[in-house]
């Protein structure tokens, strides 16, 4: 990157790590995250704000990092797929469940799906066939056809109530 | 075959746990020291002559390394850029850059390189391209006959066309009781895999080797391709691929973009990162479908089909990557049934758009032709459409069978699969529903297709054989090294439970490479429905051969004879008495160590490269059946979808399930929502995933999939099943709408197009 005078500087709690960067103001939170903090979970798979590849939580909230700019994230907190799990050699409820259920093919949509499924089970734990289908509907797939995807929403949300001590 | 404790079982992906944490490695993800980025330049129009190109502010942006337009590139260029399949096709070999002239919207014409993708991208804004703006050719049914030529060289637009005419068939089709006549299109679309083209390359020049990082779906084409390109000798050009993010098609040969990369890194001495953005990609990564069918169909009072004939017209695009479908769309149009002959006509013609790049499934129109003729023959008739089907289906005990075009089948059952589908669907209680719903206004419709799929084809070409090299190490650990690669298809896991079973080890002793020139044999990768087939049988004949060895050193070491052992979870022992046993281990210290105790005649060592050769085409056989409900929005809903399989034997049902649900939801949105569109002019129109609609969640219905197993006589007797989901989707999607209609869908339809006009913008042929 090349330094200019308009760079701005940014504090990000990433993953729970602060991290401090300089940035051009146009950087976008997706290529900050992939290139200078060197997370490349977080996927481009349009840059335009439709596919949702590039899904991330700011602040718990699920956003595309393609349609934001890094100093958009300044002094907020924020977590990429490879923040989800308790630990490095865990896997979270989510992503178990899509392995379990053959939630994914090639794997390039996987991050943004198991994010915003992420944030999506936080808001409504036990939610029906049909909200789940809708809470998917901003993230494309193009090798899976879907089945596995919404047969590992309604697995995490039974390993969550697991995990909860409901019976499920 | 010894029944398997993995082959046969869902055993969960070995893939996956780095790729739901984020720790898959794409293209994208791959960072070279010193690597600089490249962008393009591209033609806005179809067809132009460039007037003037000037890079020189572009050069002088701070940050950029170099701008390359063709002047500079060509000079590197001593052999044709196209994939090596088809060399010999009457196919143009695509341009790295473009020089002279611009063919299509999105040809590249220059390439920066520059510190970041953000420099790249302002300094290509600095570059000046004029033209001198020409008509383009955009309509395939009059391209043939334009005096514009897409590439005036070639003197014709035509890329090839064949025919197969026999004018008493043409008699008897004629004047049959029944004459059925529709033109049928599918609309142009784009592939799009989630992770579009990309390529990462480092020219060392003091050691003259060549590094390239990419996504394909053959890296091993990759390596031929830059030798040809460069001359750079191919054992000096190493390329490797870890994730690949999806393909369908449109990975199996490089892009002039990507050798225009590798082209730059080169001559510029540095390591070149360039990765495609989706505008690219659905611009200019390369099209398909894009064609058309007429047919005439001739049945006899009882429904029996006298014949067909077939009028295809195929939209090549400029730089198409593969030769024409034609023949194989007429070889596969009697499906099925039983004909009494087919007379053809097919012709691919050249157009000022994206080239056409094989789609899963590439020949799909025969089938969408055939089974919705059928439809419309059975309400000509007043037959029901299944009825009809039954009436001229074959089944097993025709086996070998030739159909009307001369394609012969073998190993199939397609009357046992339309009845299996039909009993799981419940037909007759769908039809009294269907009636009693209509009643209350609802337009309801059921759609059927089946269809014969041609899996693992390819004897003759480079797709026709692959290998694998199966090694047992000195502590009993076993690597099976593959020449094909998966872009999403779970090779390694597949594979791993091939030679797991074989060997008689578990799972987790085996471990699969692949996608990596240096370390695997020769492949031709995964596409055409053929690593299943043609790897799976490789890994089973190499890790037979390894295991044929391991018997017989065991039965030296134990005293027994090779016919009394069994191996099991890395054992071998004498069958019966498991106490006599040896290790794995213990065999391949002997083969490799205390090599004295090998049996006479048994060279030292444990492992094996195999190369194995499918038959020319392994059959595979399934149906569909579609209900849809036109709402008065005009919105199409599936209310359900059922698939019968038969694709032999399966070695991952999970696998397998997941093959066939990504195809049915491809085939829909062929069906019902993608439409890649130009103007007139040759503009393009639907260049985001705003315009260009691929299916999301809520359009899919829950797909049931059961299967039949008639398997191929190759090892395990598997079959393709990559491509049959997206193949008959299109057609059973189709049925149902015009079913609900009571009018033939002949085209795709978009929700706008029910939504706007009525019945259906696509319209009927007649
Ligand atoms: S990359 Fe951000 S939505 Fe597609
Ligand atoms: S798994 Fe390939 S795009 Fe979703």
């Amino acid at each position: 990157m090349h330094d200019g005078p308009g760079e701005l500087s940014v504090t990000v709690e990433v993953n729970g790590q602060l991290i401090h960067g300089r940035v051009e103001p146009r950087l976008t939170l997706a290529d900050w995250l992939r290139d200078d903090c060197l997370l490349t979970g977080t996927h481009l798979g349009c840059e335009h704000g439709v596919c949702g590849s590039c899904t991330v939580l700011l602040d718990d909230r699920a956003v595309r990092s393609c349609l934001l700019l890094c100093a958009q994230a300044d002094r907020c907190s924020v977590t990429t797929v490879e923040g989800l799990a308790s630990g490095p050699d865990e896997l979270s409820p989510v992503q178990r469940a899509f392995m379990e259920c053959h939630g994914l093919q090639c794997g390039f949509c996987t991050p943004g799906f198991v994010v915003s499924v992420t944030a999506f089970l936080a808001a409504n734990p036990a939610p029906t066939d049909d909200e789940i289908a809708e809470a998917l509907s901003g993230n494309l797939c193009r090798c899976t056809g879907y089945q596995g995807i919404i047969a590992a929403v309604r697995r995490a949300a039974e390993h969550m109530a697991e995990a909860r001590g409901e019976v499920s | 075959m010894v029944a398997g404790r993995f082959v046969g079982q869902s055993v969960l992906r070995r893939e996956d746990p780095r790729l739901v944490s984020g720790h898959g490695r794409y293209v994208d993800d791959v960072r070279v020291p010193g690597m600089v980025h490249a962008a393009f330049v591209r033609s806005h129009v179809a067809r132009a002559r460039i007037a003037a190109l000037d890079v020189a502010a572009a050069e002088r942006l701070p940050g950029v390394r170099a701008v390359y337009t063709a002047r500079d590139l060509e000079p590197l260029i001593v052999g044709p850029l196209g994939a090596t399949m088809y060399l010999s096709a009457p196919i143009p070999s695509p341009v790295a850059l473009a020089s002279g002239d611009v063919r299509y919207p999105g040809q590249p014409v220059a390439l920066v390189l520059a510190d970041s993708r953000y420099l790249a991208e302002d300094a290509c804004e600095l570059v000046r391209l004029d033209y001198d703006v020409a008509t383009p050719v955009m309509d395939m049914e009059t391209a043939a006959e334009s005096e514009i030529l897409v590439h005036p060289e070639r003197g014709s637009n035509v890329v090839s066309q064949s025919r197969r005419w026999d004018d008493d068939l043409e008699l008897a089709i004629r004047g049959a009781p029944y004459v059925v006549t529709r033109t049928f299109r599918q609309p142009r679309q784009s592939h799009t895999p989630m992770e579009p083209h990309g390529v990462v390359a480092s020219w060392d020049r003091f050691d003259g080797e060549l590094r390239i990082w990419c996504t394909s779906q053959r890296v091993h084409e990759v390596r031929a391709t830059m030798g040809r390109v460069t001359g750079i000798p191919e054992q000096r050009i190493h390329v490797v691929q870890r994730d690949v993010g999806g393909a369908f098609g449109q990975k199996g040969a490089m892009r002039p973009e990507e050798i225009a990369v590798v082209l730059a890194a080169c001559k510029a001495g540095v390591a070149v990162k360039w990765v495609e953005d989706r505008h690219e990609n659905l611009v200019a990564g390369g099209h398909a479908r894009s064609d058309r069918i007429a047919v005439t169909m001739g049945l006899d009072h009882e429904g029996g089909i006298i014949g067909a004939e077939l009028d295809h017209l195929e939209d090549a695009g400029a730089y198409p990557s593969l030769g024409s479908v034609g023949g194989l769309v007429a070889m596969m149009f009697p499906g099925a049934y039983r004909m009494g002959g087919v007379n053809w006509s097919t012709r691919a013609v050249f157009t000022n758009s994206c080239g056409r790049a094989p789609y899963r499934g590439p020949w799909n129109i025969e089938s969408l032709a055939r089974e919705q003729i059928m439809d419309a023959a059975a309400r000509e008739m007043g037959l029901d459409p299944v009825e009809l089907r039954r009436r001229n289906v074959i089944a097993r005990t025709d086996m070998p069978f030739t159909n009307a075009s001369g394609m012969t089948y073998a190993d199939i059952d397609p009357a046992a699969v339309l009845a299996e589908t039909l009993r799981r669907f419940d037909y007759p209680e769908f039809l009294e529903e269907q009636s009693e719903q209509r009643g209350g206004g609802r337009r309801i419709g059921v759609g059927v297709s089946l269809f014969v799929e041609p899996t693992a084809l390819g004897t003759g070409t480079m797709l026709g054989t692959e290998a694998a090299h199966v090694k047992v190490s000195l502590a009993g650990k076993v690597t099976v090294a593959l020449g094909t690669s998966s872009h999403g298809q779970s090779i390694a896991t597949t594979m791993a439970q091939i030679a797991a079973d074989e060997l008689g080890v578990d799972i987790e002793d085996v471990s699969v490479v692949d996608g990596e020139t240096d370390i695997t044999p020769i492949g031709g990768g995964t596409g055409g429905s053929r690593s299943g087939v043609i790897g799976g049988g490789a890994t089973h004949r190499a890790a037979g051969h390894v295991r044929d060895k391991v018997l017989r050193v065991a039965a030296e070491l134990m005293e027994a004879a090779p016919e009394d052992l069994e191996t099991d979870r890395g054992r071998i022992q004498v069958r019966g008495t498991p106490t006599r046993s040896v290790s794995l281990a213990q065999v391949a210290h002997a083969a490799y160590v205390d090599t004295k105790l090998l049996p006479a005649g048994v060279e030292p060592g444990l492992e094996a490269l195999v190369r194995y050769s499918t038959p020319a085409i392994t059959f595979a056989n399934a149906c569909h059946i579609c209900v849809v409900e036109i709402l008065p929005s005009g919105q199409v809903e599936i209310l359900r979808y059922v698939v019968v399989e038969d694709c032999g034997a399966m070695i991952n049902p999970m696998v397998v399930h997941g093959q066939i649900s990504g195809g049915v939801v491809q085939g829909i949105g062929g069906a019902l929502y993608e439409r890649f569109c130009y103007d007139e002019d040759g503009n393009p129109l639907t260049t985001t995933f705003m315009d260009y609609l691929i299916p999301t969640s809520t359009e899919v219905p829950f797909i049931e999939i059961s299967h039949l197993n008639s398997p191929a006589r190759g090892p395990g007797g598997y079959k393709g099943v990559g491509e049959g989901g997206a193949i008959g989707a299109v057609p059973a999607v189709r049925n149902a709408i015009s079913d609900a209609l009571g009018a033939d869908v002949t085209d795709g339809v978009r929700p706008c197009d029910l939504f706007e006009s009525t019945p259906l913008a696509g319209g009927s042929s007649r």
